[in-house]
């Protein structure tokens, strides 16, 4: 499905980023797996991937960091020759009320999370735009469109990734840059381990399904969005919620 | 300094399809070629690979016509 196309996902070493990383591989692509911190896990990824009879490579970057991002993305265009599908993926929390949270904790929510999704999707799509062709993916997050108490800097980074998203589809439909955004609800991850028991029970009322989300389920809406399947879809925030937000 | 106006020609010609004796160094890319701001930005990335070089976003935005692209290569030839 994904034979001899080359993606790079931000953030691949835990969670919803190695899910995606794996099942973009699974379909045949070359993987590029991004990580900021945690070398070890990031290799782990690299090594599962190899076992599908694709090739992949682990990069350190800092999404937030121009310089490092130009080297990153530099760095797959050398190794595979070519930058077919983007996933900005990275994403970091830091939680608190309005009226206590800090100037810094809003500026590194937005630097790594809006941000970081801006400088990647501006340093790929000179490569895309020279190959006529590419899908760059958002993970956003329904929080950006309902809003959440205790993570204004989250949910405001997450609503700017979707105006972001339209922008970016509007500006490069032209050249067949596909950008979409992906809106995960209540996903199984490191990042959700943080919420106690009364907090998650109290999140799963909300959900239709009844079930919270794994990994998996955001992987294969990217994977569909990623492949020939989706390429009459662009501009579009996709909900992978379990219904919660209609 | 002709030799950088022969080669800016042809890569216009290729990408914004158009005739030849319409690429003078005085016609502007937006009004007279009939590009948009897009291709411009492409024009400017296929003259970096063509020339060499590196086009700051900065000096990109100041190419408005095909004689400022020459001009600019030129003074960094
Ligand atoms: N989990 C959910 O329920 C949920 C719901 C909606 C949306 N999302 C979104 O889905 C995405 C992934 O979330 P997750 O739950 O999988 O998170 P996670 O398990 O905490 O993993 C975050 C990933 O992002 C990487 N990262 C963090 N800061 C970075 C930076 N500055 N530069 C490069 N990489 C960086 C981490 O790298 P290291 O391993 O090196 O730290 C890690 O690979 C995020 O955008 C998140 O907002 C998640």
């Amino acid at each position: 499905m994904l034979k001899g196309k080359v993606a790079l996902v931000t953030g691949g070493s835990r969670g919803i980023g190695k899910a995606i990383a794996l099942e973009l591989a699974k379909q045949g692509a070359n993987v590029a797996v991004n990580y900021a911190g945690s070398e070890q896990k990031a290799q782990e990824v690299v090594d599962e991937i190899k076992q599908y009879a694709s090739d992949a490579i682990k990069i350190q970057a800092n999404v937030a960091n121009e310089a490092d991002v130009k080297a990153m993305i530099k760095t797959v265009v050398e190794q595979f020759g070519s930058l077919d599908i983007l996933v900005n993926n990275a994403g970091i929390t830091k939680d608190n009320l309005l009226m206590r949270m800090k100037e810094e904790e809003f500026d590194q929510v937005i630097q790594t999370n809006l941000k970081g999704v801006f400088l990647c999707t501006k340093g790929v799509s000179r490569q895309m735009m020279k190959q006529k062709s590419g899908k760059i993916i958002n993970i956003a997050s329904i929080v950006g469109v309902t809003g959440n108490p205790g993570q204004a800097n989250y949910v405001a980074a997450k609503a700017g990734v979707i105006g972001l998203t339209k922008t970016t589809a509007k500006e490069l439909a032209t050249r067949n840059i596909l950008v979409n955004a992906v809106a995960p609800g209540f996903i199984e991850t490191d990042m959700t381990d943080l919420l106690t028991e009364e907090q998650r029970n109290s999140m799963l009322q909300m959900i239709p399904l009844e079930r919270l989300g794994k990994a998996e389920d955001v992987a294969k809406v990217v994977r569909f969005l990623a492949s020939e399947d989706g390429n009459y879809v662009t501009g579009q925030t996709i909900h992978v919620d379990g219904g919660m937000v209609m | 300094m002709a030799d950088t106006f022969e080669r800016v020609k042809k890569i216009v010609v290729d990408r914004l399809d158009v005739e030849e004796s319409k690429v003078t160094m005085e016609a502007s890319f937006k009004e007279d070629l009939e590009a948009d701001s897009l291709d411009v930005v492409e024009l400017v990335m296929e003259l970096e690979d063509e020339f060499d070089t590196e086009i700051s976003d900065e000096e990109a935005e100041k190419i408005a016509t095909v004689g400022d692209a020459v001009n600019y290569i030129n003074s960094t030839l």
